[in-house]
C-alpha cells in the first residue's frame, strides 16, 4: 500500500508569555490563544472557513478551562465553519509535534486533505498537574514505577554523566545567547503571530521568559530545585533503587538552566499535494517519517534517543543525513546526553536557543520546534532537520522533515 | 459457645463477654467470629434487647489474631481465592452486619485492644475505654507483615480522616487510652470501676445505632478520592516514603496505603472489599510467614528460655558487678538498674569511676527527656549504679560481668584480680565478641561458673543477648545466666563455644564478602546500595568504616598467625590488608577508609579504582544481593552442623535481632526455605562455581537438598 505525502504549507506561533499571574498573556484564556493561531493560519493562507478537515490540539493539563476538547472550541472560537471537527490529545511535553504527526499519518493514509495540527498550553491560568492522574496519585503505582519528579530525572542524568553544575550553566547560557541574536535577527519574524486583546491592540509580540543579560555568574547564584525534593521527600533514594552504581545524586538543575514555565500557542497546516495545489499553497517541507518510543520511566527523559533511533530506522536514514537537530531543553542535561550519545556537535542543534530562554508551553512546544526547525533549514539552505522532545513517564516522539524548493 | 457468652439484663442491654476457651489473651479467632455472628443475629431480632456492650473477662480486651495459628497454617492454605472467602472475609463481614444490624453497640474496652479487638471495638457505634496504665490500643499488623484485615484500614480514616489514619496505621503504633481519646479513636475514658456502667447507660440512652459512614451526605474527614490533590500529594508523598525506606522488600505497607487511599474513594462495603483483598494477598506471601514466625513464634521461645537446663531453681542476682565503664559496660550496668538490680560498676581509677556516673546520669537525663522513661524510674535507676575503682565491693555480686578491652591479656589480668574478692560459686561472664570462651575460663577458679554473654550495642536497644557456653560451663551457670537476661527483659539465643561464636561468625563472612567485592573490582557505591536494597540497615563497607577497619584486620590477622602455614585467610583479607596496613586507611574516626570523609561526610573515594580496577563484565545487583544473602546462610548453616547453635529457630533470632539480617526473610534458615532447600543448594554450587569454595554447600546442606527437607516446621525436620 502506497502512501501520499504529508507536506507542511504554514506554521505560526505566539510569542511565549511568562507563565505566572504577571505574564503577558495570563489574561487570555487559552481558547483565545489557540483561537488566535487557528486564525492566523486561515488568513495567511486565505483558507475558507470550512477548508480544515480537522484541528489536533496537544494539550498537557486537560482540565479547568483547557479540558472538554479545547481543540473544537478553540475551531469554532476562530469561526472555522461548525463542519471542522476537533480534538485534544495529549501525550505530555511532546504533544504539539504527536499532533502535527498524527496530523501527517491521516495525511499519508488519504483520509484527510488538509489538518491544521499544533497546541496550546496557558501555565499561568492552568497549572501543571490540576489534571490529577493515576501516574502521581495513586500510591500502588507510584510504588511499583519507582517514580520521581522529572527534575531529579535531570540531575540523575548530570550525574551519571559528569555533567558539572558549570557544564549545565553554560548550555543554559548559550541558550540565551542564541535566542537573543535569533530574535535581533528576526529569525523567528515569518512564524510569530502577535497575540492581540479583543480590540487588536497587541498585548504580546515577543518572548518574555528570555533574558539577554544572562551570564555565568548570575546562572551560578542560582540554587538548586530539585535538592530538597530529592533528599528530604526521598526521591532520591527511591531513584537509587533503579540506580544502584550511583553513590548519591548531585543536584545541579535550578529555574536557569531547566526550561521556562510559560504560556503560548502554535500551529502547523499540514496536507496532501492535491488540496495545497486546489487552495494554492506552496509546500514548505514534507514529513519524512515519525516515532514515538518509551524509555526509563524513572529517569523519565532518556526517550529522544530511542525515538531519534526509531524514526532514523523508519525513514531508511543515519543520523549523517540529518542537518539539523532540535530537542526540546527540558533541562540542560537532556541535550548534553543527547549530543554526547548521537555525537552531534552543539553547532548543528538548538541553534536559535530553545525553552530555557524562552519557556517550554507544554502542549504547544513540539509544534514551535517544527517550525523553528523549518525556518531555519530556509534560512540557511540546509535541508534535513529532526525534531524530538522527551516526554515524562519516559517517552520521546521524534519527526524528521525535508526542506522544498 | 466457647468464647463468647451473652448476658441480657433486666434493662434489656446485653452484655457480650469475650473469654477465649484455653488461651491467656482473647484472640479473633474464625471460632470467635462464629460466634459473634450468632450473638448479633439474636440480639438483631429480638425486640426485648435494646442494644449490647460488649467486654472481656480476661485482662485484656482483645489481643489481637492468632499469630501461631497463621504460621501453622501457612502451609496448607489455599488458592488466593480460598483464602479470599473463608478466611479473610468471615469475621470483617461479621462486623460490617453488627454495625448495621439496627441495635447499638458499645465496646467496653477493660483492657489492651490490638489488631482485630481494636477493629471490633471501631466496629461498635460507641468506644469507652479503663483508664489503665498499661492498657494499650492499636493497629500493628504492619510491624508482622499484614495489614488489619477487619476494617481497621476503612473505619479508621471515616472517622480520624486519612493522614492521621495512615500515619497510625504505616507505623503500628500503640495507644495510651488518653491519646485514644484525643485522636478520636476511643470516645470516653473512664475508672475500670465505671466502665461497663458508661456503656450500658449510652446504650439506654439509645445512641446513634448508625454509623457515621451509614447515614446520608457522609464524606471522609479532611477529604479522599482522586480528585483531592491535597490528598492525592499525601498519596504520593507516603508512596514514595514507603519506597525510599523499606527498599520494596515488605509488602504490607503500601499494600496498607492501597487499602486506604482506594477504600476511602469508594463506599464502605467496597473499601471493606479492596482491604480483604489486600490481606488475603499478605497472608499468602511468605514475607507475613516469615516475619511472623521469625518475631512472634521464634522469639518466644527464646525468651521464654525454652533452652533452659532444667531443675535448676530461679535464680535472681542480688547485685550484678559490671568491670569496665565503657559503652557496653555502662549501657549493662544501666539496663541491670532499670531491671530493678543493684549494680556494682568498676572503673580503672575513682576519677574514671566519677565520669561514667556523670555519663550514665547524662544518659538516664536524655531518655526521661525523650520521654522512654519516667523521672521517679530514672532517679531510682540511677541510684542503685554504685561506681568504684574497688575491687573488694564486688565480693557480694552473684554475678559479674567483665566488659574490658577485647584483649585476652587484659581480661585475665582483671579475672586475676577478681579471684581474691569474688564470691565463690559466683557467675563471671565475658562481653566478649570474639574470644573463646573456654580459654578465658582456663584463667580463673571455677571455669564452671564462667559464662559469655556477648551484648550488642547500644545496649539499651538491642534485644538480643548471645548467651556463649564454654566447654566448661555448667547446667547451672547457663540456667542463671539465661535467668539474668530475662530478668534485663531481653532476648537470649544459647551459642556453643567457637571461633565467632555464632553472630560474630555470620556477620564477618557477609562483611569479607563485600569487602572481597571492592577487591574484584566493584564499586563501594553498587555493593552498599545492594546491601540496603536487600534489607540491611547499612551498608558494610560504610559499616565497616564506622567499625574502623583495624579492629577486625588485626583480630583475623591474628587468627592467621595463630592458625600457622595452613590458615586459609578468607575472601577479601588482602583488601582490608592492603587498606589497613599499606594505606593506613582505617575508617572514619580515622579520616579514611572505603570512603572519605571531607567535613566528616561520607564521599566517595576516587583513588579505589586505580588499586581495583572495575572489571567486565559489570556485576549486576541481584548477583551482588545474592552473594550477601547467600555467604551469611551458608555460614549459619555450617555453625548449626557444627553445633555451635542449636536449631533454626534460635539461629534465626540471633540473625535477625542481633546482625539485623533482613526481616522480611525471617532469618537465614527462613531464608533458605523460602527459597526452597534445593534451589538454594542448587544455587550455592553454581555461585562456588563461579567465585569460590566458600559457596560450597556442606555435606549436610546437599542431603537436605536431595530429601528436600526443609528447615521449618522444626518438629517436622531434622
Amino acid at each position: 500500500m502506497s502512501t501520499l505525502t504529508a507536506f507542511i504549507y504554514d506554521h505560526v506561533r505566539t510569542p511565549r508569555g511568562k507563565g505566572r499571574a504577571t505574564g503577558a498573556l495570563h489574561e487570555v484564556a487559552p481558547v483565545e490563544l489557540a483561537a488566535q493561531v487557528l486564525r492566523a493560519l486561515g488568513t495567511r493562507n486565505g483558507l475558507a472557513a470550512d477548508a480544515v478537515d480537522d484541528v489536533i490540539l496537544g494539550v498537557v493539563t486537560p482540565a479547568g478551562e483547557q479540558g472538554c476538547n479545547i481543540a473544537r472550541t478553540a475551531a469554532l472560537a476562530a469561526a472555522y465553519d461548525q463542519s471542522v471537527p476537533g480534538i485534544q490529545i495529549n501525550r505530555f511535553c511532546s504533544s504539539g509535534l504527536d499532533a502535527v504527526n498524527l496530523a501527517a499519518a491521516q495525511v499519508m493514509a488519504g483520509q484527510a486533505g488538509l489538518i491544521v495540527a499544533g497546541g496550546v498550553e496557558s501555565m499561568s491560568r492552568v497549572p501543571m498537574s490540576s489534571d490529577g492522574g493515576a501516574w502521581y496519585s495513586d500510591p500502588r503505582l507510584v510504588y511499583q514505577n519507582f517514580l520521581a519528579p522529572q527534575g531529579i530525572g535531570a540531575d540523575l542524568i548530570a550525574t551519571l554523566n559528569g555533567f558539572s553544575r558549570g557544564m549545565l550553566d553554560e548550555y543554559a547560557l548559550a541558550s540565551q545567547v542564541r535566542a537573543a541574536r535569533a530574535w535581533d535577527e528576526g529569525r523567528f519574524q515569518s512564524a510569530i503571530v502577535p497575540v492581540t486583546d479583543e480590540l487588536g491592540l497587541v498585548l504580546l509580540e515577543r518572548d518574555e521568559h528570555l533574558r539577554a543579560d544572562t551570564t555565568l555568574q548570575s546562572l551560578a547564584g542560582l540554587k538548586p530545585a530539585f535538592a530538597q525534593l530529592g533528599e528530604t521527600a526521598g526521591y532520591d533514594a527511591v531513584a537509587l533503587q533503579r540506580y544502584p552504581d550511583v553513590f548519591k545524586i548531585r543536584h545541579d538543575h535550578t529555574a536557569g538552566n531547566s526550561s521556562g514555565i510559560v504560556d503560548g500557542a502554535a500551529g502547523v497546516l499540514i496536507g496532501d499535494a492535491e488540496t495545497g495545489k486546489r487552495l494554492g499553497l506552496k509546500p514548505r517541507a514534507r514529513i519524512r517519517a515519525f516515532a514515538s518510543a518509551g524509555s526509563d520511566p524513572t529517569i523519565q527523559l532518556t526517550g529522544p534517543v530511542p525515538a531519534t533511533q526509531k524514526v532514523l530506522r523508519r525513514a531508511g536514514m543515519t543520523l549523517a543525513d540529518i542537518d539539523l537537530f532540535e530537542l526540546n531543553e527540558a533541562f540542560a542535561s537532556v541535550v548534553l546526553w543527547y549530543m554526547e550519545e548521537m555525537k552531534i556537535s552543539h553547532d548543528s542543534i538548538n541553534v536559535n536557543g530553545g525553552a530555557i530562554a524562552m519557556g517550554h508551553p507544554l502542549g504547544a512546544t513540539g509544534a514551535m520546534l517544527l517550525g523553528t526547525a523549518l525556518d531555519e533549514l530556509e534560512r540557511s539552505g540546509k535541508t534535513v532537520a529532526l525534531v524530538t522532545l522527551c516526554v515524562g513517564l519516559g517517552m520521546g516522539t521524534a519527526t524528521i522533515i525535508e526542506r522544498l524548493g | 459457645m466457647a468464647d463468647l457468652t451473652v448476658a441480657v439484663g433486666p434493662n434489656g442491654v446485653a452484655v457480650l463477654t469475650i473469654d477465649t476457651a484455653g488461651k491467656p489473651m482473647n484472640l479473633a479467632t474464625l471460632q470467635f467470629g462464629r460466634e459473634l455472628d450468632e450473638a448479633v443475629a439474636r440480639i438483631a431480632t429480638d425486640s426485648e434487647i435494646k442494644g449490647a456492650v460488649i467486654t472481656s473477662a480476661k485482662a485484656d480486651f482483645m489481643a489481637g489474631g492468632d499469630i501461631h495459628g497463621m504460621v501453622a497454617s501457612y502451609d496448607t492454605l489455599g488458592t488466593a481465592a480460598e483464602v479470599y472467602h473463608t478466611i479473610a472475609r468471615p469475621f470483617t463481614e461479621v462486623l460490617r452486619r453488627l454495625e448495621t444490624s439496627g441495635k447499638p453497640y458499645a465496646a467496653a474496652i477493660n483492657g489492651t485492644a490490638l489488631g482485630g479487638g481494636l477493629e471490633l471495638a471501631l466496629a461498635c457505634h460507641f468506644r469507652v475505654v479503663a483508664d489503665l496504665p498499661k492498657l494499650i490500643l492499636g493497629c500493628p499488623e504492619v510491624t508482622i507483615g499484614l495489614i488489619p484485615g477487619a476494617g481497621g484500614t476503612q473505619r479508621l480514616p471515616r472517622m480520624l480522616g486519612i493522614k492521621s489514619a495512615v500515619d497510625l496505621l504505616l507505623e503500628g503504633r500503640r495507644l495510651l487510652p488518653a491519646q485514644a481519646k484525643a485522636l478520636g479513636v476511643v470516645d470516653e475514658v473512664v475508672a475500670p470501676a465505671d466502665l461497663l456502667e458508661a456503656a450500658r447507660r449510652w446504650v439506654l440512652m439509645r445512641g446513634d445505632e448508625v454509623q457515621p459512614w451509614d447515614r446520608k451526605n457522609y464524606v471522609v474527614p479532611g477529604g479522599a478520592g482522586f480528585f483531592n490533590s491535597e490528598i492525592t500529594s499525601f498519596f504520593n508523598a507516603t508512596a514514595t516514603g514507603i519506597s525510599a525506606k523499606s527498599q520494596h522488600n515488605l509488602p504490607a505497607p503500601i499494600a496498607l496505603l492501597h487499602a486506604v487511599a482506594q477504600g476511602t474513594a469508594v463506599p464502605i462495603e467496597a473499601g471493606l472489599r479492596i482491604e480483604s483483598r489486600q490481606f488475603t494477598k499478605l497472608l499468602v506471601d511468605p514475607v507475613a510467614r516469615n516475619i511472623m514466625r521469625n518475631s512472634f513464634v521464634s522469639k518466644a521461645e527464646c525468651d521464654k528460655l525454652a533452652g533452659r537446663p532444667k531443675d535448676i531453681a530461679a535464680f535472681q542476682p542480688n547485685a550484678v558487678g559490671v568491670i569496665g565503664a565503657g559503652l557496653m559496660g555502662a549501657g549493662i550496668a544501666q539496663v541491670s538498674a532499670d531491671a530493678g538490680l543493684d549494680v556494682v560498676l568498676i572503673d580503672l581509677s575513682p576519677e574514671q569511676a566519677l565520669a561514667s556516673q556523670q555519663r550514665i546520669a547524662a544518659a538516664y537525663a536524655k531518655r526521661v527527656e525523650r520521654g522512654t522513661l519516667a523521672a521517679a524510674r530514672a532517679t531510682a535507676a540511677l541510684a542503685r549504679i554504685k561506681p568504684t575503682a574497688d575491687y573488694a565491693a564486688l565480693a557480694g555480686c552473684d554475678l559479674i560481668v567483665e566488659a574490658v578491652f577485647e584483649d585476652a591479656a587484659v581480661k585475665s589480668a582483671v579475672y586475676a584480680k577478681l579471684a581474691g574478692v569474688m564470691r565463690d560459686g559466683a557467675l563471671l561472664a565475658s562481653n566478649t565478641s570474639a574470644l573463646p570462651i573456654t580459654q578465658l575460663a582456663a584463667c580463673v577458679a571455677r571455669p564452671d561458673c564462667f559464662i559469655g554473654l556477648h551484648f550488642f550495642s547500644p545496649v539499651e536497644r538491642m534485644p538480643l543477648v548471645e548467651v556463649i557456653r564454654g566447654k566448661s560451663t555448667s547446667n547451672a551457670t547457663l540456667a542463671q545466666a539465661l535467668d539474668y537476661i530475662k530478668l534485663l527483659r531481653k532476648t537470649p539465643i544459647i551459642v556453643n563455644d567457637a571461633p565467632g561464636f555464632f553472630t560474630s561468625r555470620v556477620i564477618t563472612a557477609y562483611l569479607f564478602e563485600s569487602i572481597g567485592m571492592v577487591g574484584d573490582g566493584l564499586a563501594p557505591a553498587l555493593i552498599d546500595n545492594a546491601a540496603r536494597q536487600a534489607g540491611f540497615a547499612l551498608g558494610p563497607l560504610a559499616l565497616m568504616d564506622e567499625l574502623t577497619l583495624d579492629l577486625t584486620y588485626h583480630a583475623t590477622a591474628k587468627r592467621g598467625e595463630l592458625a600457622g602455614s595452613s590458615w586459609n585467610p578468607p575472601y577479601g583479607f588482602s583488601v582490608l590488608d592492603m587498606l589497613v596496613r599499606e594505606l593506613g586507611r582505617k575508617g572514619r574516626r580515622h579520616g579514611a577508609g572505603f570512603y572519605e570523609y571531607p567535613d566528616g561526610k561520607r564521599a566517595p573515594w576516587a583513588g579505589l579504582r586505580e588499586i581495583y580496577h572495575p572489571r567486565a563484565p559489570a556485576a549486576t545487583l541481584a548477583e551482588v544481593k545474592e552473594r550477601m544473602l547467600y555467604i551469611q546462610a551458608l555460614e549459619a548453616v555450617r555453625a548449626l552442623e557444627e553445633g555451635v547453635i542449636g536449631n533454626p529457630g534460635e539461629a534465626d533470632v540471633g540473625a535477625v535481632l542481633g546482625i539485623g539480617f533482613p526481616s522480611h526473610t525471617g532469618g537465614v534458615f527462613s531464608f533458605i526455605d523460602t527459597v526452597g532447600v534445593r534451589r538454594f543448594s542448587h544455587r550455592a554450587e553454581q555461585l562456588a562455581a563461579r567465585f569460590g569454595e566458600r559457596f560450597r554447600p556442606s555435606a549436610g546442606l546437599r542431603a537436605r537438598a536431595a530429601a528436600d527437607t526443609r528447615y521449618y516446621p522444626m518438629e517436622a525436620a531434622s
